[in-house]
């Protein structure tokens, strides 16, 4: 008997039993169920939950194994320039080596293990009291979280939130395409305001950099936000081409915008996220960097401001630092916390990027605004979809009644 | 139960359970998250409501066949809020530091709908020995709630309850510190007590399905 026949034999064993959800989400994970539908008509499509989440998945591993290259740099890099000798990147010579690639990976690759080994046993615990077949609705919020941590994340931390993100966040709410927060930005939300010495500072973008903090090794490395936050703006030395391909201290998978980008073309191409949230969270961010540039051009703050590094800032580089990018690429598209109205998804992007800027310039605790926008407008998306939806019966009802009006009229003639 | 008749009883102990002020009527939500961020303030408050609860049922329920019914709201409000100046005194005179870290959310007991709620609800239209034991009965069912948050609060949040390190001490490293773990900073700020407060009322009502309310 083939190993497959074995699995649909154990299944049908299993059948009403409370394990059988945990051993059937495991079971579709290698084949497709034996069963098929007898009766009824069906929608047969091959883009299922698994394909969907699969493909956002495929669009973040460049991203993931760019992260593990940076961070191995940036720890590097960051030792050269505390022993007096900073370096200069040079792609093929200092950052696609396997020293690079080995230290980055021995760091973030337990992130991905924590994240995805406790997030799924939570779902899993969840299917089988519920008695629900496990939901695959972890499978990117898991790819997305160490990705959008520091580097040092402790372990048992990412942890942590991770099961309250996962409870709290979405199961709470009735489970995957049931929850109104994106989980992995809960999870992230719960770091940032449960460990904040662990989430911002200069020590936490570089690996080991606490734990050198105070001995003579000590290294460090700060976000060019956190740069401009503190009014240092001048001390950063990257450069603009630095910034987009992502050669700078950050979360892990924030800091290359190129290979984000490849992932949102690709995502718009397969149709997954949506184009237009991605466009207008874009603008929204222009515009709101437009409105600062302007402010500080008329003169209104002076230098002395502690807002004048960050609205000085140029309105197009907030698209290139922190984790702007990364979040109106990957976050803000969700579909289950995402407008879902098209006219919706306008309002809701553009605001995403609007606030994210203006919680960045004015929130000087907050050198990253983008998961707290983006948090902020999941809460605000079903409101928006009302609007657009209750407008669009208005304007058909007002159509309905002006056409009938005009029958009327053509019949009384 | 002795002196108690079964009913009298019921008085007590529904409050504390099934029928609790905060995870089941869902009132006196704004000062459960206000000051549970330690264990000491979260009990004086809970002995504070206990006292201007207890009495305030009985003056209120030995007057309710004077007070003109148009105006009770505001005797009710004068009666609360000489309770409350009395115990706001006590504690400045007793225990200042205390009654600093509590600030004005003494004062605003005045505010907590539990009371004025109780009042209305039982008060107004029973005797004073039963108005006692109803008014002691949901302030020990909030106090209760308040203790178990601020319990989860200062532990997970600062480490220590009542103010003593229980956890080893952070700045040195000792006892739970020494493994590298870490005060969850979100504890002490509000939403946090919220959630504590979503989990109390999930456990709960999971644990007694008869308290889910139809949608």
């Amino acid at each position: 008997m083939s190993f497959k026949n074995k699995l649909h034999e154990i299944k049908e064993q299993l059948k009403g039993k409370k394990i059988a959800p945990a051993f059937n989400a495991l079971h579709t994970f290698l084949y497709t169920p034996n069963e098929t539908t007898h009766s009824g008509a069906h929608v047969r499509a091959a883009d299922d939950l698994k394909r969907t989440m699969n493909t956002v998945i495929t669009a973040l591993i460049p991203v993931l194994l760019f992260g593990m290259f940076n961070a191995g740099y940036q720890h590097y890099s960051a030792i050269d320039a505390a022993n007096g000798t900073p370096r200069t990147l040079d792609i093929l010579g200092n950052f696609l080596t396997f020293d690079n690639f080995w230290m980055g990976a021995l760091t973030i690759l337990p992130l991905v293990v924590v994240s995805y080994g406790v997030g799924l046993a939570v779902e899993f615990v969840f299917a089988v009291i519920k008695g629900h077949e496990v939901e695959e609705g972890y499978l990117v919020t898991g790819m997305l979280v160490p990705l959008i941590v520091p580097v040092d994340t402790p372990l048992w931390m990412l942890a942590v939130a991770v099961v309250f993100g996962v409870v709290i966040g979405k199961e709470v709410f009735g489970g995957t395409g049931m929850n109104i927060l994106n989980p992995a930005l809960t999870i992230r939300a719960f770091l940032f305001f449960a460990y904040p010495t662990w989430m911002s500072g200069d020590k936490v973008w570089v690996h080991q950099a606490v734990e050198r903090a105070g001995t003579p090794d000590a290294i460090s490395g700060e976000t060019i936000l956190g740069y401009l936050a503190q009014g240092r703006g001048s001390e950063y030395t990257y450069s603009i081409s630095d910034m987009f391909f992502g050669f700078i201290p950050g979360s892990v998978g924030e800091t290359s915008t190129f290979l984000i980008l490849l992932g949102g073309l690709f995502l718009v191409f397969t149709k997954i996220a949506s184009w237009r949230i991605m466009l207008s969270a874009i603008l929204g961010a222009l515009t709101m960097g437009l409105i600062f540039n302007g402010v500080v051009d008329a003169g209104w703050i002076t230098e002395s401001s502690k807002f004048y590094g960050l609205m000085s800032f140029a309105f197009w580089q907030h698209l290139i630092v922190g984790g702007l990018a990364f979040g109106i690429v990957y976050m803000a598209t969700d579909p289950v916390t995402g407008s879902q109205t098209n006219k919706g998804k306008w309002y809701y992007g553009f605001f995403i990027g609007f606030i994210s800027v203006l919680i960045r310039v004015f929130n000087p605790a907050y050198p990253e605004g983008v998961f707290l926008a983006i948090l902020l407008m999941n809460v605000f998306a079903p409101t928006i979809d009302h609007y657009v939806v209750q407008g669009n019966i208005k304007k058909r009802l007002k159509r309905a009644k002006n056409s009938a009006a005009k029958t009327l009229n053509v019949e009384t003639v | 139960m002795g002196i108690l008749s079964k009913k009298d009883a019921a008085l007590i102990l529904d409050p504390l359970a099934d029928n609790n002020p905060i995870t089941i009527q869902v009132l006196g939500i704004c000062s459960a998250l206000a000051i549970t961020a330690e264990l000491e303030a979260s009990i004086v408050m809970a002995v504070s409501v206990l006292f201007v609860m207890g009495m305030g049922n009985v003056v209120i329920s030995l007057m309710r066949n004077i007070i003109p019914s148009k105006i009770r709201i505001i005797v009710q409000l004068v009666v609360v809020a000489t309770l409350v100046i009395v115990v706001d005194q006590v504690l400045k005179a007793f225990a200042y530091e205390l009654s600093k870290t509590l600030s004005v959310f003494v004062g605003l007991i005045i505010t907590n709908c539990i009371i004025m709620g109780r009042f209305e609800a039982f008060a107004l239209a029973n005797g004073p020995k039963r108005s006692f034991l109803d008014g002691i009965g949901n302030a020990a069912g909030y106090g209760f709630i308040l203790i178990v948050i601020g319990f989860f609060r200062e532990l997970l949040g600062s480490g220590t309850l009542l103010g003593i390190k229980v956890l080893g001490d952070p700045i040195e490293k000792t006892g739970l510190y020494a493994f590298g773990y870490e005060n969850n900073g979100f504890m002490l700020l509000s939403p946090m007590a919220l959630i504590v407060v979503g989990l109390i009322i999930w456990v709960q009502r999971s644990r007694n399905p008869a308290l889910i309310e139809e949608n």
